[in-house]
């Protein structure tokens, strides 16, 4: 599937508001995933496209940043601090809570798409240790104990997809 | 200006405003580096070249900073040995080693590369790091190149040389923090005509020339030989690698007003059309095989018959001298079309006349404005166009420096220059591969392009222009300090040449000009003098000779195909001197084979008029020896070698004494001897000698150059520049020395840059061109389009270029095929016969013009109109 | 008048307020001042009398940096020039400018109008990490009521002063958060820092004059044009003005964000997140965030400004505090700030690229218990290496090496009780 003219139209108005093509390349990948959930190469081909840039010079971008997800992911991203505070707090207890109950390590997708989960430190959530972002919000959970994970995976605080 | 800087207690002089590493390579200190490179600046990524520098008398402490990044301004003291900074180097070269596989017995750049010289040199050899290595998968890049990603050490060079030297966009870096990778964002071959250089960029084995990589050896096993690459006027300086009498690879030798530290593609691989199966390696006799003892016989007994001679803007001056000899001048033609060598003496006769200066690639570099007439830079001289990028830099280096930023922080001059580009005004038929940056790249038709540059001349010389854009071009030409005008014969406009001259003479003596003629040795043919293939034809037709000579000439290539068969029906006989095969070889009565360019000694006359020498990088065979020894035992002269030769030459022709000073004679000894074409033999022999077979039990003789084959003899910095065959001294193995043969970063070879000017300006007043011909033919002028890769008779038949060659193309205006008839990928016939592209429609093509690429199916020749029309 | 200039107006719900009631609540003066009563030099002078020091780690005079970019104007001629507000926040430890951003939008742009008037920007971009979406949905939102109100746009309320601003969304790296690095993401090239010099003032975004600021800083603006630089400086209990943010988290009862009159100590910060958190004793708290070195016990009633940390030998960075009490295992915890730092190393230098992950590895082996002699060794190795400031390209790697260079300083023996085969203290 192509990219919606939506999102193409989106793209090219981001490149008259960056500053041009190229500042705004971090943007169109950010327009992308939001509307696809990751970046593919097919996607991310006609992002470039769009921006007249080569493939080589978004994907350099892509590469860098630690969130834009140029692999697919699972309908809810996870994403678990694994920084010292949350660390202090029993981080890693929630953490191998939360892997055993997906049954999933960092990085990984469960078997049936529904959850990514991704390590990611310090989202500035330090007074509620130890926290997760979740979903397209990001939404900040926490403090989470190995106990209140079933309510956070059941799906019942997270709403919407990715 | 100068400075003087105390360096663990030597006092050295080095320039204002240079930054301290550069100040202490050039003076021969070693500081440890990767990050760096004399082209491309510093950035301060690999952290390697950590010195200690000193506040002042009074300070003990010092501080470590990265020589690369540190002006000499803002020291006076300063410590290589300091045991602190020693020990931080040596633990980057740890930290660079944790990933680096430890693959040296399998690396094509063990023995030649840099991070081997720089892991030595700072004593790192224990292995402390025990964890796994992180790898990364390679690419394919096609067929030039290699990658190998894990051995990488992330100092950014190829992606600055690819992208901010060369403005290549298809190669990036990738990743982040341990996990940064450099390549193409999928599998292909690198787009950019400069990609070669990649692998002399590289510090260590990441990306190596793919044809030498499947059959490499090292260096010490290798003979390095300095040449002149033949694919273009330029002039290139190039090292040819050989071993056992293969040729293996070509890389770049640095000229200081050429060349510099790159070359293109072309010229990196097109040398080894040498190893091509298109060689003649044995004599023909109506195109079949036969002995050396009958072709001779055939030949000489035609030679008697009364010959005439056509020269070659691809053979050496001396074996064109050579045939002049044996024929006489009257006799002897340039073996290119009458238009062609007309265009190239008339080049010659402007170049001598002044008032602008020839402008060498330095000098290009150097310019404030430029513009082109009608070159395709990019493919047909590309080293050219690699220049132009950075003469276009010109206006953003002036604003960093007002801002205070020294150019040789180059990602810093990148964001202080604002994007500010100098002009640089491309006026060609078709889209330009350098208009991303030119200020203005305006598409006209040949013709047009020929009186844009004489409207603009004629602004400059006070009129008015008829065209507002040639108004335009004048005025930033007019305020221009160096103007800088490029023109050439790819078009087959003398029209065009003219005008260029008359933008040098309208701007004055502080124009620079550029006059690209078509061939390596186009300008030495020039300057020995003979007209082109037509008049000869008439001399042949009329019975004054019966026999014609061609010297390493595809006829076929170099002239409308009519004229040649017009040539071929007029001689009796027809003997073909050759180290290719052609279909002129073939339908000769006779051919002989003689040593390519890699073979034998010669000189080459290049764009600017400078004589270059090329030596053999293999030694000669029997069955192939050097053409003007051939001609020689046609009695030609009584020339046992090639400096008699030269001493003939410049006896008749005292203009042209340079020649004898373009390279040291043969006979030229230093205290060691000879200079050597092996690098230092630390080793002596190595395993792939076996035992008992030395390869140098019988050291060749080559009587025609001052440089033997054996592994005794001189070498290093104090080799004359013509000279060098390696850039090693004492634990530097890497070309990365360079550096220390320099008299300073980017300037000339110590000694001075190789070669010999050959046009002396002259007293006489120019005459006036002959008013050109009419165009030829009718209906559509007819472009040809130039490819870098492939883009030549002899660039063509080398198997790496040709893999790299790309489709051919017929392009049209969409009005101009509507015309005929003609809808996108028709099939198409040009003066009635199929060419191989259908038709491809772009609007930025000049209405009343056909492009075609060049080759076999479209020979050079005076601009002509051919007829366009529909396949059925 | 607040005693907690920064924050007083926050909404307990931490959601933002409306323009409408952000004026109400007096949030408009101090850009009428500013631009009215003011010349840009007057404001300059005031921010230096209030002694304000950059809140983004490293305490520098922020009039000085504002001095600096009309400097650096001269040189580079007309042209646009640049105020990038620095809301990448990525700092372990650190969550003060999420509050800022996300509760009080509307303060943070007329500190940035302001500001931008200071130093004659003529754009202002505020780069927001990832993660905080709820901030730059509550930017966005107040850049455009601001735009309804006149507020910025052309011409600013009469005063002559034209001024854009828009966000700028990141995409997870902690590097970006270095001034140059943010420069380079918002041109669109790899976040990777530049060489100073130039330093950003003179040739920043696009080569053109470019001040960078931290959220806080840029914050404490309004209530120092509103109050006077007399009246910010007393609210500080040192020589440093002001209030500062401090982010409490880590073994303590309560972990809370507090504004308190800068040069506030240890020992009471930890008071007011009640304690340590189960009634046990303090091991060390670095006072700065995760690139800070550790204090002790003993430095409990430092008065935590940039001068004063300074001198106890560690930093007050971004005044994020983490406490570990005596069961947490300093090699445990020096080894997850290194994992992150080796993590977010951008690629550039080798000490960094190449060095921390190397570091992270040798950490985990210890804290796993299979550590040698030998890697304590090439810890304190990398240790002497790789500081001070300078030999890496940027502080990232700097940084990163603070923690264990203080934890093998002050808990040396605990690195060394690893070697027995497991952890000495008594949680994991
Ligand atoms: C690796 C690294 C990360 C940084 N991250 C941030 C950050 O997230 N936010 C911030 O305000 N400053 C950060 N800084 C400091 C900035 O470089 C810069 O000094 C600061 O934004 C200036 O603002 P100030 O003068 O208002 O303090 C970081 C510095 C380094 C070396
Ligand atoms: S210290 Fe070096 S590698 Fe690390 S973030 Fe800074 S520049 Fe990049
Ligand atoms: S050569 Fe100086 S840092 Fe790389």
């Amino acid at each position: 599937m192509s990219l919606s003219p939506a999102i193409k139209t989106a793209i090219a108005q981001a490149a008259a508001n960056h500053g041009g093509p190229k500042a705004a390349m971090l943007e169109a990948l950010k327009l992308v995933q939001e509307a696809e959930g990751w970046v593919s190469d097919a996607h991310l081909k006609e992002a470039a496209q769009v921006l007249g840039v080569t493939t080589a010079e978004i994907d350099s971008l892509a590469t860098f940043y630690s969130q834009i997800f140029r692999s697919p992911v699972g309908d809810t991203v996870i994403l678990l601090c694994d920084g010292l505070s949350c660390y202090l707090c029993g981080g890693d207890a929630v953490r191998d809570a939360v892997m055993q109950k997906l049954g999933i390590g960092f990085g990984e997708t469960t078997t049936d798409g529904k959850f990514t989960l991704i390590n990611i430190c310090c989202v500035g959530g330090c007074d509620r240790a130890p926290v997760a972002l979740v979903g397209p919000e990001r939404k900040l959970v926490g403090p989470l104990t190995p106990d209140a994970l079933d309510a956070l995976i059941d799906g019942k605080a997270i709403g919407g997809a990715r | 200006m100068t400075r003087k800087l105390d360096i663990d207690g030597r006092i050295i002089e080095a320039k204002d405003g240079e930054d301290l590493l550069s100040a202490c390579l050039t003076h021969g200190i070693d500081v440890p580096y990767f990050c760096w490179h004399g082209a491309l600046g510093s950035v301060g990524a690999c952290r390697q070249c950590a010195v200690k520098v000193y506040a002042g008398p009074d300070d003990k402490e010092g501080r470590i900073v990265m020589s690369c990044m540190t002006p000499v301004a803002d020291v006076e003291r300063v410590s290589v040995s300091d045991p602190e900074a020693t020990a931080f180097r040596a633990q980057v070269i740890e930290w660079l080693m944790v990933n680096h596989p430890h693959d040296c017995p399998v690396c094509e750049e063990a023995g030649s590369c840099h991070l081997q010289d720089m892991t030595i040199a700072t004593g790192h050899n224990i292995r402390r790091y025990r964890f796994d290595k992180r790898t990364h998968r390679n690419q394919d890049l096609g067929p030039l190149l290699t990658h190998e990603m894990n051995r990488c050490i992330a100092c950014y060079r190829c992606t600055r040389f690819y992208r901010d030297y060369a403005g290549g966009r298809d190669l990036d870096a990738f990743g982040a923090h341990d996990n940064v990778y450099f390549g193409r964002a999928e599998d292909g071959p690198l787009e950019s005509p400069f990609a070669g250089n990649l692998a002399e960029v590289c510090p260590t084995g990441v990306f190596n020339d793919k044809g030498w990589s499947q059959d490499y050896a090292r260096k010490w096993d290798m003979r390095a030989t300095p040449s002149v690459c033949p694919h273009c006027a330029v002039g290139c300086n190039i090292l040819v690698d050989q071993r056992e009498g293969r040729v293996k690879r070509v890389q770049n030798r640095y000229h200081g007003a050429l060349n510099g530290y790159f070359i293109c593609d072309r010229g990196r691989y097109g040398p080894l059309h040498v190893v091509s199966d298109a060689r003649l390696r044995a004599p023909l006799l109506a195109g079949e095989p036969a002995t050396e003892h009958d072709a001779c016989a055939v030949a000489h007994a035609a030679v008697a018959e009364g010959a005439i001679g056509f020269g070659s803007p691809r053979a050496s001056l001396e074996a064109n001298y050579a045939l002049q000899r044996l024929v006489g001048p009257e006799r002897f033609f340039a073996g290119v079309s009458d238009a062609e060598a007309a265009m190239v003496r008339r080049i010659v006769a402007l170049l001598r006349a002044g008032p602008a200066k020839v402008a060498s690639l330095a000098d290009i570099e150097q310019a404030d404005a430029v513009l082109v007439l009608g070159e395709d830079l990019t493919n047909s001289s590309p080293r050219v166009a690699l220049a132009l990028r950075q003469t276009a830099r010109g206006a953003e280096r002036d604003l960093a420096a007002q801002k205070g930023v020294p150019r040789w922080l180059d990602p810093a001059v990148r964001t202080a220059g604002e994007g500010r580009r100098s002009p640089i005004m491309l006026v060609t038929p078709v889209a330009d591969p350098l208009d991303d940056v030119a200020v203005m790249a305006l598409r006209r038709d040949p013709l047009a392009i020929a009186a844009f540059g004489a409207d603009v001349a004629g602004v400059l010389g006070g009129g008015t222009a008829r065209d507002a854009d040639a108004q335009r071009v004048a005025g930033i030409l007019a305020v221009a300090e160096r103007p800088l005008i490029i023109a050439g014969s790819s078009l087959g406009v003398a029209g065009i040449i003219e005008a260029a001259a008359a933008l040098g003479s309208a701007l004055g003596a502080k124009a620079r000009i550029a006059l690209l003629p078509p061939e390596a040795n186009s300008i030495g043919l020039a300057l020995l003098g003979g007209g082109g293939l037509d008049g000869a034809a008439a001399l042949l037709e009329r019975g004054a000779a019966k026999t014609a000579i061609v010297l390493e000439n595809d006829l076929f290539e170099r002239a409308p195909r009519a004229g040649v068969e017009r040539l071929f029906a007029a001689a009796k006989s027809v003997i073909a001197l050759d180290s290719m095969a052609s279909e002129t070889t073939a339908r000769a009565s006779v051919t002989l084979p003689v040593a390519p360019f890699t073979e034998c000694a010669g000189t080459f006359v290049n764009y600017e008029g400078r004589a270059q020498r090329f030596f053999a990088a293999v030694p000669p065979h029997e069955t192939a020896p050097s053409a003007w020894r051939r001609l020689d035992a046609f009695g030609a002269g009584d020339w046992h070698d090639l400096d008699e030769l030269i001493g003939d030459l410049i006896v008749e022709r005292p203009d042209l004494v340079g020649v004898a000073d373009a390279a040291p004679d043969a006979d030229f000894m230093m205290a060691d001897g000879q200079v050597t074409r092996a690098p230092r033999p630390y080793s002596g022999r190595t395993a792939d000698d076996r035992a008992g077979q030395f390869a140098d039990a019988v050291i060749p003789v080559d009587l025609d150059g001052p440089m033997t084959f054996g592994i005794k003899g001189a070498r290093g910095t104090a080799v004359p520049p013509a000279l060098i065959t390696s850039y090693k001294t004492s634990g530097q193995h890497s070309a990365n020395n360079v550096t220390r043969f320099l008299e300073e970063v980017g300037g000339p070879l110590r000694g001075g840059d190789p070669g010999a000017m050959l046009l002396k300006r002259s007293e006489a007043a120019l005459i006036d061109a002959p008013p050109s011909g009419p165009v030829t033919g009718e209906g559509l002028l007819l472009v040809l389009l130039h490819d870098a890769f492939s883009g030549w008779e002899l660039s063509r038949v080398s198997a790496l270029l040709a893999a790299r060659a790309p489709a051919p193309r017929l392009l049209l205006h969409p009005d101009d095929a509507a015309l005929h008839g003609l809808a996108d990928g028709a099939a198409v016939l040009i003066d009635g016969r199929l060419f191989a592209a259908p038709v491809s429609l772009d609007a930025s093509l000049p209405r009343g013009c056909v492009a075609i690429s060049a080759g076999g199916d479209a020979p050079r020749g005076p601009l002509r109109r051919v007829r366009v029309e529909a396949a059925r | 008048m607040s005693d907690k200039p920064l924050t007083g107006r926050a909404r307990a719900d931490r959601q933002p307020h409306s323009l409408a009631v952000w004026r109400g609540l007096g949030g408009g003066v101090a850009l009428t001042q500013a631009l009215k009563r003011h010349s840009p030099e007057a404001i300059i002078a005031l921010v230096e009398a209030a002694g304000l020091r950059g809140r983004g780690g490293a305490g520098f005079p922020t009039a000085n940096k504002w001095r600096f970019m009309r400097l650096g104007a001269e040189k580079a001629g007309p042209g646009p020039r640049y105020l990038c507000v620095n809301g990448d926040e990525t700092e372990p430890g650190s969550f003060k400018d999420r509050l800022l951003m996300e509760a009080l939008p509307h303060q943070l742009i007329v500190g940035a109008t302001i500001a931008a008037y200071a130093i004659g920007a003529t754009e202002v971009i505020i780069l927001v990490r990832d993660e905080y979406r709820a901030a730059a949905a509550a930017l966005t939102r107040a850049i455009a009521e601001a735009e309804q109100a006149g507020w910025l746009g052309r011409d600013i309320l009469g005063s002559g002063f034209d001024l854009t601003m828009r966000v700028h969304a990141s995409a997870g790296r902690y590097i970006v958060g270095e001034e140059t690095a943010l420069i380079a993401a918002l041109e669109g090239e790899r976040p990777v820092p530049r060489h100073r010099p130039p330093y950003p003032a003179v040739s920043g975004l696009w080569g053109r004059p470019t001040t960078v600021n931290n959220v806080e800083t840029l914050s404490a603006v309004p209530s120092i044009i509103e109050n006077g630089a007399e009246w910010y400086q007393s609210l500080s209990r040192t020589d440093e003005g002001g209030t500062k943010l401090y982010g409490v988290s880590g073994c303590v009862a309560r972990p809370q964000l507090i504004e308190a009159p800068m040069g506030t100590t240890g020992r009471e910060l930890i008071e007011l997140c009640g304690g340590i958190r189960g009634g046990r004793a303090l091991l060390a708290f670095q006072p700065g965030g995760g690139a800070t070195a550790f204090l002790e016990a003993a430095e409990l009633d430092v008065p935590l400004d940039f001068t004063h940390t300074k001198q106890a030998g560690s930093s007050l960075g971004t005044g994020a505090l983490i406490v570990l009490d005596d069961q947490a295992c300093p090699v445990a915890a020096i080894a997850r700030h290194m994992r992150f730092y080796a993590r977010e190393s951008c690629g550039l230098c080798t000490p960094c690229r190449d060095g921390l992950p190397w570091v992270a590895k040798l950490l985990d082996t210890l804290e796993a218990g299979k550590g040698t002699r030998g890697d304590i060794d090439l810890l304190h190795q990398h240790v002497a290496l790789t500081g001070p400031s300078g030999r890496s390209y940027c502080d990232l790697n700097t940084g990163a090496l603070t923690p264990l260079r203080s934890g093998l300083e002050r808990f040396g023996d605990i690195f060394t009780a690893h070697l027995a085969g497991r952890c000495p203290v008594g949680r994991a």
